[in-house]
This record gives C-alpha cells, structure tokens and sequence, in this order.
C-alpha cells in the first residue's frame, strides 16, 4: 500500500494519472487524492523505464558501455557521451586535441538546443499550442541534420568517445549548421509571438508550479529549472571544461521559478547556445584536404606488401568517412590505449591487427588506476555527473549515474500540492521529464 | 580557501566524526564515522561550510572482498564552489546508517533508491520503499551478489486466478 492509500481521507477521491497518460510521457504514474478539481495530496511512483542502466555497465568494458549512455537522455545524447568520455579521461589523464574539443563544445550546443526545444514543444503542445510543436520540431529536424551528417544516427549518437570523437565532421557541415542556426532563430522569434502574451499560456503558467530558492536548493535542482529561481548556477561557467572559458555566452535567469520562469529561462538559454554555435564554428579550422593520389583496397596492400611495403593509400569502407588515419591526430589523443586505432593499419599490417586487438580484447583495452572519479557536465536539464569506480580492470567496478531530472522530478509532489488538475501538466512538462535518465 | 586547509577547517569543526582524508583524482574526500554521518552532514550544510546542494548518494559494494557498503555523498558549496566527496563504511550483513531526510528534501528519493538497489536501511526514513523497481522484487540489484540477468518472479495480475 502507498502511502497516499494510507493516508487519504474517507471522503475524497484517489486518481491515477499515468503511466499511460500522454501528458506523463508514458514513464511516470503519479497517483493524486482530489477533492473536486482540487489535488490535496501527490504521489509520484518512477521507475517504469528503468533497465539497469548501472547494473549493466558494470558487465561492459569501457569502451562497449558507451552505447548505454545515448540511451540516459536520449533527446541530447551527445551531452552524456561527453560525460561519461570526460570522467573516464579524467581517471586516465589523457588530454584531448584541439580540434576534438571545439567539436565536442558544437555538438553539445547542438543538443542542448534540441533538448530544450523538445521540452518545450512537449509542454506548448500538452497546454494546447500545437502550432508550437510543429514550429519547434521542424527546427529540431534542422538541428538533427547537422549531428546526423557526422554522427550518422539522430539520437544513438556514440560519437563522442573516451580520448576525443569518432570521426571528423561531415564536409558539408557548415551549411546544414548555418541553415540550422537561421531556422532555429526564426522558429525562437515565432514561437516567442505565439506564447510570450499569449493570455491562455500564461494563465496556465505564471504563477504555476512555483518553487522558492530554498526549496530548490533543497531539491538538488540544477540546470534551467535551477536558474529560473535566480540561482546562476551553471557547471560550463562555475567548472568550465572544454573551451567554454574562452566563449562568451551569458547564463539566463528568472524570478520566481514558475512554469513561466523555466520556459523562458528555456528560450533564452537557447539564444546564447546558438551564439556559442556561431563562435565555435568560427574556431573550428576547416579541415586539410586528405593528400590526393590513387588508394587501394586493403586486400591490394596485403599482397603488394609481401614483395615490398606500398606507400599507397589505403581505401576505407564509406561509413569510416572522417576517420582516415591522417586526420586522427586532431581528433583522438594519441595515448594508447585509450581510442581506438586507426583501421588502416588494421586492415593492412601485423602490428596494427595486434593492436586492434589489444584494444578490444577482453581483459585489455582501457584499464584505468584503482581509484573513484566523479565528473559532471552541463547537460540539457542541469548537472549530469558520472561517478565511477574502478578496480583496474577493463570494466568498471561500479557506475553511477547522477540525473539530474531524478532531483528535478522529486520536487514534483511538492508542486502540485493544493493547485488543480490542470496545472499538472504545464508544471510536469516544463521539468522536462527524460525517463531514460530518471529511471536509468 | 586552499584545498587542504579546507579540509583541515572541516576535520577541526567535525572532530571524531571524520576517520581520514584522501585525494582522489584531484577531489577531496572524507571518510566519516557512520554513526556520526547526519550530526556530520547537519554541520556540513550550514556556514561557514555551506554545502547548500546534495549533489548524490549513491553506494559501492565491497561486500565480497571487504565485508563492506561504501556509501558515497556528493555535496556543493555554491557560494565558494566547492565540491565535497563524503564516504561512509557500513557493515555488509544489515548496513544501516542514520537518514538525512530533514537536511535536504531530495535526501528521500536519494535514500529510497539506494535502499533499492543495495537494501542499505536509513533509519529515520518516513517512506523506505523501493523507487525504481517495484514491491515484490525479489534482492538488491546492485549488490554485486545479483546476478545480472536475473529472472524476477512474476507478478500475478489483480484478480488473476
């Protein structure tokens, strides 16, 4: 029995909303006890997408559980393939080029974009604004295009690994990011026409679902709900990793931290990662031509080095396009072995066929020191942090998650206390809820 | 304020409530007497440590090798930021330590899913009940003595015969 069954009063009314509320994003079961419209008392139960995120990675080597971290947020999975890269990084000390680090800062404001603007597509939508949604999910889409055409996936990214990223951006990549970057502005100058007086939206909003600094604080909040109180607490400024001391960007606060606080906070902060966007474009050098001249199959370099080794070229598959073995220097850190070695010479010489496999055989590979490390980075709903042990092996002892929707969403009950129905949803939705990360 | 006189500042204040001190990776961490944990964290939110955010709980299973749950906070001072690492040993046959629901409001959700997933008991907790998995559930997952890919028992459906 929960506890709000054992402690309702005889005469008012037990509801259930969710799991299978569309306003609940499918993940969470909150169980109200109404009198009329009135909610006198909430329980929020989670869960309902916990896989064993933890549990799993540590039966995982390493390098192979970096695919379970696109699932946690899995609107803005770069951010925690930057996390989870970042802290093991931080256990093995290696530093990261350049090039690699201006990447990593683009496409987490990329997906730091597309996170907020999910969220408050999601929360217009669920208050009635359909318009919004479709505005904010066509600017999404453009946003997408640009990960899409490096990464090659829209949300099972893994493209940011331990030592630095995959592969090199996509050729056409300032195009789609600066057609991104107009659509993204036009959709934030529509959307703020459509909602910022709309007197619908702000009924269901202003003054809804406010939460105190104090409680805030209390809560563990982070991220933009944090901000919309006032607090200017963001890790890319109070810890910054990356190059985001040498970016000018500013950290948008609210007042009261109402529903209306967070959307706002929301846009806004969408307005300065777009900024951040055009900067880091401008650092990003474009990148050297690969040296011309003919290539051949690695099957022709085999055969030809057994007479005498061939100075040629050696032609990768086309979904290893950004990874020839001349732009890695910028890309991985060289230390080994923390990324993984270039295919060329895995394809064409004994040594490189070995160190292939000293990276990827069980009980190799990457094997940080003894010792626990924990890490955080800005993610799209606040601080998201990985704490890990290691015991010197190739699979972490323990790894542990902090979400920071977790912290967010356990404030929920407190929120809805004494408001009416309808302000669940407006006040859910602008938590942005990721049950993959909340539930793990 | 340096590192190391921070921990000292913080040794001072708590006395025999801290047990040593260690740097891991650059982080400060302290390692607390489990009875002293919430007299310890009490001291720890208010000035002049002001460790106003409760980052994380989470636990460590040593139970196999060491006879031991290591339970791991995280906090941060905001106004010096500062980041803090407190660990605690509890024994592996029934691990209890004091909660720290009254300190901070998500200490509850913090403790129930340590609670989960390790079965560590938070005395004092008002609602120590599984969050991420449900009632019924047989173990703690996270105990390294879990096997992974465990079948769980079916739960019958209400009014299933």
């Amino acid at each position: 029995m929960t506890r709000i069954q054992r402690d309702a009063r005889p005469e008012s009314m037990l509801l259930n909303m969710g799991p299978s509320h569309p306003a609940m994003h499918g993940t969470l079961r909150l169980m109200l006890e109404l009198d009329g419209e009135k909610i006198l008392n909430a329980e929020a139960e989670i869960g309902y997408l916990h896989r064993g995120f933890e549990k799993t990675c540590e039966n995982k080597t390493y390098f192979n559980l970096l695919i379970y971290t696109d699932r946690l947020n899995y609107v803005s999975p770069l951010i925690n393939n930057l996390g989870y890269a970042m802290t093991m990084e931080k256990m093995l000390g290696v530093t990261v080029p350049e090039r690699a680090q201006l990447i990593r800062v683009l496409m987490s404001e990329l997906s730091r974009v597309s996170d907020h603007l999910t969220c408050l597509a999601a929360m217009a939508m669920e208050n009635g604004a359909f318009t919004v949604f479709l505005y904010m999910m066509k600017a999404r889409e453009f946003l997408w295009d640009v990960i899409e055409f490096t990464t090659g996936a829209r949300m099972t990214t893994s493209y940011i690994r331990i030592g630095g990223v995959r592969a090199d951006l996509d050729p056409g990549w300032r195009g789609s990011l600066t057609t991104a970057i107009k659509e993204t502005r036009q959709v934030l100058k529509d959307v703020s026409g459509l909602l910022d007086k709309n007197s619908i939206f702000l009924g269901r909003t202003r003054g809804v679902g406010a939460i105190s600094k104090e409680d805030a604080l209390s809560y563990g909040w982070t991220g933009p709900c944090l901000r919309s109180t006032g607090i200017p607490y963001d890790v890319r400024k109070a810890s910054p990793y990356l190059v985001y001391d040498r970016l000018s960007f500013e950290v948008p606060v609210g007042e009261c931290g109402d529903n209306y606080d967070r959307y706002s906070v929301r846009m806004r902060e969408m307005e300065q990662s777009l900024r951040l966007l055009e900067q880091v474009a401008a650092l990003i050098p474009d990148a050297a031509p690969l040296p011309g001249g003919p290539t051949i199959e690695p099957a022709e370099a085999i055969a030809g080095s057994r007479r005498q080794r061939t100075g040629e070229r050696i032609r990768l598959s086309p979904n290893l396009e950004g990874y020839e073995k001349e732009r890695l220097p910028g890309l991985t850190t060289a230390e080994k072995p923390v990324a993984v070695p270039a295919k060329e010479d895995t394809y064409t010489t004994m040594e490189g066929l070995i160190s292939h496999f000293l990276f990827f055989m069980s009980g190799k590979g990457i094997r940080p020191p003894k010792g626990d490390v924990y890490f955080s980075v800005e993610g799209g709903n606040g601080e998201v942090g990985f704490y890990i042990v290691s015991d010197g092996s190739d699979r972490p002892y323990r790894l542990h998650l902090r979400a920071p929707c977790f912290h967010i969403v356990s404030a929920l009950e407190q929120l809805i206390k004494g408001r009416l129905i309808a302000d669940v949803v407006p006040t859910f939705g602008s938590m942005n809820m990721i049950g993959g990360e909340l539930d793990r | 304020m340096g590192q190391e006189t921070l921990i000292e500042a913080i040794r001072a204040k708590l006395g025999d409530a801290v047990e040593g001190a260690a740097d891991s990776f650059g982080d400060p961490v302290l390692i607390l007497r489990p009875a002293a944990v919430r007299t310890a964290m009490a001291m720890l939110r208010e000035p002049p440590f002001d460790y106003a955010l409760f980052l994380d709980l989470t636990c460590v299973d040593f139970a196999a090798a060491e006879g031991r749950f290591e339970l791991v906070y995280h906090l941060y001072a905001m106004s010096r930021n500062v980041r803090l690492r407190l660990k605690a040993s509890l024994p592996a046959a029934d691990p209890a330590v004091e909660t720290l629901v009254g300190l901070w409001k998500n200490a509850e959700w913090l403790e129930r899913e340590v609670f989960d997933m390790f079965g560590v008991r938070f005395e004092g907790h008002p609602y120590l009940k599984r969050i991420l998995t449900y009632e019924g559930f047989e173990g703690h997952a996270l105990r390294k003595s879990y096997p992974w890919r465990l079948e769980q028992p079916r739960i019958p459906l209400k009014g299933d015969v």
